[in-house]
């Protein structure tokens, strides 16, 4: 896990996104139990009130729950949960941007799937895009 | 739960009025960073807090009960002042086991667990310690205090990169086992800003600004560019700070963006980045 001090998301989101990125890899398997708070804050120097908002994000979310006395857990179907999340925000957190961009550059739609499909640069094509 | 109120408090030396009606409402259990220029009236603030110096107007109260001589509430409170107030021709062990004395809670273990971490030598006189050990020595008795509120005056003053981070880490472990009151008065501030819940702000003996860092951080940013088109973007906006570099300026705005401003911004083709708490530390005290 990373945390940003300089992004401009809050550290509580970060974290948050972190926890998620991580079940998503499979690093925190469901039904396991995940790193405490404390730990979290120690290891980043994060403010344990900043740690515990995050982790309170993903537990009102359903993606973790609180088993007391034990520690933080990960939710059966918090996979599937998350990947709904992501995929429902993928276009306005990726594609939207990536569109904003190439219509700087005058990179046209055709091109970014060629690109996307064969995964290599293009060619000069300013003169055409100007059109 | 132990809350500190600090009410119209005033401290006059002489001509100078080192405090101003400072009126400060301290939660418990919580990390505070106390933040000013020097000679802001930091240390003065904290040595009223602990009954070291009587304020000239106002009082401080804490759980309801004034501080002046009072040792129930003193003995919870302690202090890690920036100068030395120990014996000198003292050892650090013999030190730690009067602080046992004073305040009951202290927890040896803990300290000579610590004193082993950052490699203190308990045996040393306070005399020999170079200036990061002295900090070190005088941190260690704070946090293995174990009062209910804990006042650090300069805590990391001399210590290097690496053992300044292992200070924070083992403050917010202790906080975490037993949470409390912190309060930490420091000019590293960006180093701090993770660690600290709400930034006490003051300048020339007055209150500022008392806020969590992340609203305090989400209420401000940067906006730069051509100046020309900066100019024309921070019309109207609370603009607390302004960099010149040749053509290009670069402002701190004091307000929480919006959507108009979004939109503005990318007519203008003038950049946002965020605004870090020592930025916004410098602009408001400067």
């Amino acid at each position: 896990m990373l945390i940003d001090f300089n992004s401009e998301k809050p550290i509580y989101l970060q974290l948050a996104e972190a926890i998620e990125d991580n079940i998503l890899k499979g690093i925190f398997e469901e039904e396991t139990q995940i790193v405490s708070t404390t730990e979290i804050s120690v290891k980043y120097r994060i403010n344990p009130a900043t740690a515990g908002k995050g982790v309170n994000v993903l537990v009102d979310e359903g993606v973790l729950y609180k088993k007391r006395g034990l520690g933080m857990f990960v939710s059966s179907g918090a996979k599937k949960k998350i990947l709904e999340k992501r995929r429902n925000s993928f276009y306005e957190e990726y594609v939207q941007s990536l569109l904003e961009e190439a219509a700087k550059l005058s990179i046209s739609k055709e091109d970014i799937v060629k690109m996307i499909v064969g995964g290599n640069r293009i060619e000069d094509n300013s003169n055409k895009g100007s059109k | 739960m132990k809350t500190i109120q600090i009410k119209g408090v005033s401290k006059v030396y002489g001509h100078t009025k080192a405090l101003d009606k400072v009126d400060i409402d301290i939660e418990s259990n919580r990390i505070y960073g106390l933040l000013g220029r020097n000679g802001a009236g930091k240390t003065t603030l904290l040595n009223l807090m602990t009954n070291r110096i009587f304020p000239t107007e106002g009082e401080v109260i804490i759980d309801g009960e004034r501080v002046y001589e009072n040792d129930k509430v003193l003995g919870n409170i302690f202090y890690m002042a920036e100068k030395n107030l120990y014996p000198e021709d003292e050892r650090v062990r013999n030190i730690y086991k009067w602080t046992k004395e004073f305040y009951p809670s202290f927890d040896m273990v803990y300290a000579e667990d610590l004193s082993e971490k950052f490699g203190l030598d308990l045996k040393k006189k306070v005399k020999s310690l170079s200036t990061g050990y002295a900090s070190i020595f005088k941190a260690i008795a704070a946090l293995a205090s174990n009062t209910d509120i804990v006042l650090f005056d300069e805590p990391v003053l001399g210590l290097d990169a690496n053992h300044r981070d292992m200070f924070y880490k083992e403050l917010i472990a202790n906080y975490s086992e037993r949470p409390k009151t912190m309060i930490i008065s420091t000019h590293l501030i960006e180093e701090v800003s993770s660690v600290i819940e709400e930034a006490i702000i003051i300048k020339e003996g007055k209150l500022i600004l008392k806020q969590s860092v992340e609203e305090l951080l989400s209420g401000a940013y940067v906006v730069s560019g051509e100046t020309s088109r900066v100019d024309k973007y921070i019309q109207g906006k609370k603009c607390i700070g302004i960099e010149v570099l040749g053509s290009f300026k670069s402002a701190t705005v004091f307000e929480a963006v919006n959507n108009k401003d979004k939109v503005l911004a990318e007519e203008l083709q003038v950049e946002f980045a965020k605004a870090e708490l020592q930025k916004v530390f410098i602009d408001l005290t400067n």
